[in-house]
Order: C-alpha cells, then structure tokens, then sequence
C-alpha cells in the first residue's frame, strides 16, 4: 500500500466575523499560502481536489461551487468535494491515491458560520422526522450530555473548567487562536450558566475561515523535498442518528475508529481532538485510552476557534506541524461531526 | 392492533433560516458602483479576462481580481431564449426574451431582460445598449439597468463575442 506524506498545512486566523469577504475571497490566501509553502503554482500542479463545506452555514444552494473559483481549473482538474468537513475530503483523497489514481492532493475545508445561526442550523442536521421538526440546537443537545455525565458522577463542573482553562492557556501560542488567555478553572465556573450546565466558556466560539492541506505519495513528497509527516492509518466510524439509542457518555465510534486507523495508545505523543463542548474532550481523552503524558489540544482545540468543515482537518495539520517542526515523534488527530459525537475520524501521524 | 391505522405518507416540516447575507468584497465594489450608475468589472492580473459582475476571482487561473474596469452601455447578444410560461408573481408579461449579454469591454456575459425588440427578430451576435431606470431608482442591485434593447450596429461574428474592447466594434 503506498504511503501518503502531508507536505503543507495552512489555516486562516479563526475569526468571530470575516466581514465583508465571501467565500472565494476567505479560500483564496489560504491556498497560495499552501501552494508557496510547498512551492507549487497553483491546484494544476496536484493529482487531485476534494473540499468539505456545508451549504447550510452560508444558506446558499451549492455555495460549495464558489469555492473552486480559487483553485485556477482552467484546464480541467480532477475536483471532488464532500458535504463535510474536510477530514473526510482527506479520506477521500487518501483512497484516490491509493487507488493509483493520482500522487498528490489538495484538500481545504472552509465555513463562514457568522452570517446564520449556527446552534439552529445545526438542527438541520438531525433526522428529518422526529428531531429538526423540534428545532433542537446543538448546543441543548450537547448540554443533555453534559448532564448525563455530570448526573452520572462521571465528571464535575470543575473538570469542564480544567479543560476550558488548559484551552484558553495553550490558545496563548496558537497565532490563530479566536480565544486565548491566561484564564484559570475558578475563572470559568465563577461564569453564569449559560445554557445549563453549560458556560459560554464551555462551548467553542462561532467562527469563520478556511484551512488547506498538501498530500502526496512519499515518492513525490521526495521530489517536491519538503519536510513531511506520514500518515500510518486513518479510519471513522458512525453512530445511529437516534439520540436515544447510544451511551452519549461515551464514544464507541472514536474508539473503533482510533483501532482501525492502528492507533497505539501507548505511543501518542500529542493528541488534537475536536471537540467542540468541554466535556466531549473528557469523553474523547477516556474513549481514546490516551495516557497522561500526551499532550492534549496543545493548539487550544476548538474551544479556541471553530472553523465549521475545516476545523478536523486543522487538527490534522495541528499535529503535523508539531511533527515536522521536531516537537513530538507521533500523534494522533481527530475529526467529528454530527450532534454528540455521532461521527468521528482518526487519523494516525508519524515522523517521517 | 384492530383498528386499521392511516399510512403516513407525508411530514410537514417547514425550514426557516434567516442569514445576515454578504456579497463579498469584490462585488460590494461592483454593487457600490452600479448604485451610481457604472457599470463595471474586474480584470484577473493573470490572464487578463475582465469579469462582470465579478465574484471575486478569476475561476480560471483562480487569483484575486483587483483592478477595477469601466465597461460600455454597449453589449452583444451571446445567447438568448423566448420566454412563453408565465412565472407566478413576474409582472413581466411572455412573450419576452432572455438574454446573455457581453458588454463592450468584458470576457463574459451576464444574464439580463430584453425589451424595445421584436422578439423574431434578436439573433446572437447581435448589437444592444443598457437602459437605465431613473437615477432616483438606483440602488445596490443588477435591475439598475432595467433592460437592453437592440441598436444599429452590425453583428459581431461568433468567434468575436466576448472579445471587443470597451470602445466596441469600431475600437
């Protein structure tokens, strides 16, 4: 099976409301920042393109066909895109080189979630009968977990606040970071409830923005001679849509999903986890078995900035820039989607 | 169960959404200048194609476009259809044409309402000019130019359209 080398990893400031931009505009530098980084053209000089985006964040009808007004496509490019973020365009990226159907692969993800509002959006995702006729944000959803958990004696309030603070410190060397401060755990529980038992701080912040990702066979890798991460296993799994049926408490599919990518819970020097409520990064960390020598969400996670569609891929590039930089050996990021962690990606990284 | 149940075979579930909408800064700029009664597009640093009403980029050599573009009342006709269904809520009446035009100056053409014509009559290649509605009508919107109608000017050749410079045939 051949081997895939992420070459280049770029990602926007995660930022509250880009403005005035569309969405071509908010793609546009990401790509020739990663293209530079590389020292390629433009997506001619790639076997293939796969995108994540959701129609639903800017509320347009294939919106998601703006985004290839970045790309230079004239001649033709093989394109493809996925209604997801954009982890999964790099699953669907792996498998085409895999297949031997291209050696290279430009992958971005990209969400302006400011112009809607995202928590009722999000209903949109559920099944179509009995849950988005209920308008059931994410965030009520996520706080009926969080209750679970707390009822059930599996976590408290204080180690919700722990992740939170850890988030906002680690966030204070994430040059992107959205939210980032030196904010300690009775900081956070000194908050009012906002959604009970939820805090604003618990939950990640609305953001816009893109990021971008440059694949490519260890042999062309060679070529381009970049420093480069290897990625030695990737796999997701699913959960049934009906929030009545699963252990909310825990995360089955994580855990399958981290065996098959071979994850070894012993050997994870850095962890990058999506985790867009506080108490899912305890559910994560435990479905996960990581040891507590691993450092997690160095980056801040998304508590720090959420980038709707492309914040799993920057987990991904998150833990291939510690690696090329030299900081760790190996890592693993993870990618979800769904409400409650019904969907969730694993990807395995190793030093070269 | 004894009693014979109805068969759901359909769930009403309206979506609502609303969305603070944004152009886009490239067309904010196009907007800001048809509001004032210029037509305008953005020409890719690249390879040089004018874009109206521009988006952004340029979705061929996928780079930002910058410079802005004065472009001409004057248009040709790219491709049109007769429009005979009547569309709820339209007060525009079928008969009437629907037309892509190119203006003098730009690489591609937009979609646009043709009026003052005879419909038998209008053919690709054919010439046609912008007609505004009054100036205390503008607003931030492409129905500034409220339709094109034909003017007397000879056809472009096929392989022409698209390609006139700003000061049209004679240019």
């Amino acid at each position: 099976m051949k081997e895939i080398a992420i070459v280049g990893f770029q990602q926007s400031d995660s930022v509250s409301d880009a403005g005035a931009v569309n969405e071509v505009e908010m793609i546009m530098p990401v790509l020739s920042r990663v293209f530079q980084q590389v020292g390629i053209n433009n997506a001619q000089d790639v076997g293939f393109v796969c995108s994540g985006s959701c129609d639903y964040l800017q509320g347009a009808a294939f919106a998601f066909v703006a985004g290839v007004d970045a790309l230079g496509a004239v001649p033709p490019i093989k394109e493809s895109h996925v209604e997801m973020d954009a982890a999964w365009a790099l699953y669907e990226s792996i498998l085409k080189i895999r297949m031997g159907h291209a050696d290279s692969a430009l992958i971005y993800g990209f969400g302006k979630s400011s112009p809607g509002e995202l928590p009722i959006v999000m209903s949109q995702q559920l099944d179509p009968y009995y849950l988005a006729p209920l308008w059931v944000d994410s965030i009520s959803l996520a706080a009926l977990q969080a209750r679970l958990m707390l009822d059930q004696g599996l976590i408290t309030e204080g180690d919700m606040a722990e992740v939170v603070s850890r988030s906002r410190r680690n966030a204070m060397n994430n040059p992107h970071a959205q939210l980032a401060g030196d904010v300690a755990p009775d900081d956070v529980l000194a908050q009012e409830m906002y959604l009970s038992p939820l805090r604003k701080a618990d939950i990640c912040p609305v953001s816009d923005g893109a990021s971008a990702m440059i694949i490519a066979t260890v042999e062309k890798a060679k070529e381009w001679g970049m420093p480069y991460a290897i990625i030695s296993g990737i796999d997701h799994c699913i959960e049934t849509h009906n929030l009545g049926m699963r252990d909310l408490t825990d995360s089955v599919s994580t855990r399958t999903a981290a065996k098959r990518a071979g994850m070894d819970a012993g050997k994870v020097d850095v962890a990058e986890l999506y985790a867009p409520f506080s108490h899912q990064e305890i559910i994560l960390t435990r479905a996960l078995g990581l040891a507590d020598d691993t450092l997690i969400n160095p980056s801040g996670g998304v508590l720090a900035g959420n980038l709707m569609m492309a914040s799993g891929l920057s987990r991904i590039g998150e833990v291939f820039n510690r690696i090329v930089s030299g900081e760790v050996q190996c890592g693993i990021a993870h990618a979800t989607s769904g409400p409650c962690l019904q969907h969730n990606l694993v990807t395995v990284l190793e030093k070269a | 169960m004894s009693e014979e149940q109805e068969v759901v075979t359909v769930v009403k579930a309206p979506v609502y959404l609303k969305y603070n909408f944004t152009a886009g800064a490239a067309p904010a700029r196009f907007l800001a200048q048809i509001k004032k009664g210029v037509l305008t597009g953005q020409r890719c640093p690249k390879c040089s194609a004018v874009y109206v009403p521009p988006r952004g980029s340029c979705g061929g050599c996928g780079v930002a476009t910058e410079e802005e573009v004065v472009l001409s009342n004057k248009a040709t006709v790219q491709s049109f259809t007769i429009v005979y269904i009547p569309i709820p809520n339209n007060p525009i009446q079928p008969p009437y044409i629907i037309a892509n035009v190119v203006p003098d100056g730009a690489n591609v053409s937009f979609i646009h309402l043709m009026s003052e014509c005879v419909n038998e009559d209008v053919h690709i290649g054919a010439r046609v000019e912008a007609v505004w509605k009054p100036k205390e009508e503008w607003a931030f919107a492409m129905d500034n130019i409220r339709y094109y109608r034909p003017i007397d000017e000879p056809n472009v050749p096929v392989d022409q359209i698209g390609k006139l410079p700003v000061t049209g045939l004679e240019g």
